[in-house]
């Protein structure tokens, strides 16, 4: 197992003094921070062959398209994509997904059928499936949770029809932590019906967990970099070939074009197809650069890593009996994610005061409403670990709760 | 400075026309759907020769202390207040209330009690 403490000097962020004290960052599932090697790598293009990509013939353009490529094959070999060409670069998950909706499911749902989609989805994964379920006449069904926030398999009898047409779930709740068994699900699904399409939304999987899109056998896979040490603005959608080369662009212009006359334009082939205009390209080699970090540093170490924290945490958060903790209580089908509400403190308040300890954690529905109405609660705090998180950040986490409680109780 | 003094803790914890009217004049409600806070607010008014004043109000829903404590107070303060007075409350005048300084997402909470009582005042006048 890799050293935290060590891995901490990587990360410039945490090396910051706030009022004098450290940061102790536990927002990690909003946003990762970002290591040397990534940070320097987007430097490197800004400073030594910043130009644009496919069509300089010079040297430095030439170098700046082989380096963006070389990071869609170490992403593709990441998530053991079947080809380089499955994977697209988009600006985050949302896009990924809503490239889906447009391109997709636009063509090949119509009224009468059905779109399923689970109640513990990032809105980002629910709100397009809603509205377009809404405006074609498409029926949403929501597959519930059980009380500890997990999916029964066996209500996929009654959900998944002749008339299901998709399936949109995530990998790992954002608020839950739960971790959904892909494989499982996909393999039912697709006896229950082998047309429905299934995308996963792995924008928490892909950076916690090992990740292998031909294992898990969905048909579409969205995530961010951001989440994974990456650059914000670069997502990544990954799709089977078939399904991608039959569908329509969704965004039109430069870059995805192979020729073009007035009465008509030829497209390219995937996966340019699908990355109209001028990519992220720095974001792009970055992500490249955050792949390699993870690798280096193993991905089954990381889940090991951040199962050890959340065991920790578990341990420590009983010393404080007003906690509740919501999700799966096994720590092998949870993710380094702990959302919580302290009995008669808001958790607005919780966040603000751990604030003045410069503790970051998030207060609200964490873009997923949806589940904290199904759950019952208006706002749960959530700490969420990651490769740099180390006991100590615990610590204060546990000594910033028992501080709230004093102001409040 | 800390924004959790006493005052507003009190009124957190021991909120002061907190509940529901009888039969009020006027009612709405607005979320801050983010923090999941929620402010309803209920007025009875006195209607005088040319002018309206709040004769009663209540408060009521869920969220942080900051706003419900600001929620508390600023029913307090507008108890047999001018609507036209009312109406021209903003911001500046609930922070005072408050006595703290906020941060810029804290001060949605503060003022969404401002916001639901002019949203009330509105609807019926």
């Amino acid at each position: 197992m890799f050293d935290s403490s060590k891995v901490r000097q990587d990360f410039p962020q945490l090396s910051r003094r706030i009022n004098g004290k450290p940061l102790v960052y536990l927002d990690s599932t909003a946003t990762s921070l970002k290591p040397y090697a990534v940070i320097d790598k987007e430097r490197e293009y800004y400073t030594k062959y910043s130009a644009n990509i496919f069509r300089g013939i010079y040297k430095i353009s030439e170098q700046a398209t082989a380096e963006y490529e070389k990071a869609r094959e170490k992403v593709a070999s990441f998530i053991r994509a079947p080809s380089v060409n499955e994977v697209i670069f988009t600006r985050n998950a949302t896009e990924s997904i809503n490239l889906v909706a447009y391109s997709w499911v636009g063509r090949n749902v119509a009224a009468g059928d059905r779109i399923v989609v689970t109640i513990m989805e990032h809105h980002s994964n629910f709100v397009p499936w809603q509205q377009l379920a809404g405006q074609r006449g498409i029926e949403l069904r929501i597959w519930n949770t059980n009380s500890e926030g997990e999916l029964n398999i066996n209500d996929l009898d009654k959900l998944i029809t002749r008339k299901t047409k998709l399936l949109a779930i995530t990998a790992v709740s954002n608020v839950l932590g739960t971790i959904n068994s892909i494989k499982s699900i996909t393999k039912l699904v697709k006896r229950l019906n082998p047309d429905c399409v299934i995308l996963v939304d792995a924008a928490q999987a892909v950076p916690h967990l090992p990740v292998d899109v031909q294992d898990w056998g969905a048909d579409f896979v969205a995530f961010s970099g951001h989440k994974m040490l990456g650059p914000t603005g670069v997502g990544v959608l990954w799709g089977r070939g078939e399904l991608l080369e039959a569908m329509p662009p969704f965004l039109y212009g430069g870059e995805m074009i192979s020729e073009v006359r007035v009465e008509q334009t030829a497209f390219k082939k995937i996966p340019h197809k699908f990355e109209a205009g001028t990519p992220n390209i720095a974001g792009v080699i970055g992500l490249g650069a955050a792949v390699d970090y993870l690798n280096h540093l193993g991905m089954n170490q990381v889940r090991h890593h951040e199962e050890a924290m959340l065991i920790y945490v578990g341990q420590r958060l009983a010393e404080l009996p007003e906690v509740t903790v919501y999700g799966p209580r096994d720590a092998r089908r949870k993710d380094g994610v702990v959302a919580f509400t302290l009995q008669g403190v808001h958790a607005h308040d919780i966040a603000q005061i751990l604030d003045g300890q410069n503790i970051c954690v998030r207060a609200g529905n964490h873009c997923a409403m949806p589940l904290h109405l199904h759950l019952g609660l208006s706002a749960t705090a959530r700490a969420s670990f990651y490769v740099y998180t180390t006991k100590s950040d615990v610590d204060a986490l546990i000594e910033g709760l028992k501080k709230v409680r004093e102001v409040f109780l | 400075m800390d924004i959790y003094r006493e005052v507003i803790l009190d009124h957190y914890k021991n909120p002061r026309n907190f509940g529901h009217l009888a039969k009020p004049d006027t009612v709405a409600q607005e979320g801050n759907v983010t923090c999941g806070d929620r402010i309803v607010m209920e007025i009875a008014y006195q209607k005088q020769p040319g002018r309206t004043l709040i004769r009663d109000i209540r408060f009521n829903g869920e969220g942080c202390a900051i706003s419900q404590a600001s929620a508390s107070l600023l029913t307090q303060k507008v108890k047999g207040m001018d609507i036209k007075r009312i109406m021209k409350l903003t911001v500046k005048d609930i922070l005072v209330i408050l006595g703290v300084s906020l941060t810029p997402t804290r001060i949605k909470c503060a003022v969404l009690p401002l916001e639901v009582l002019h949203k009330a005042i509105e609807k019926v006048h």
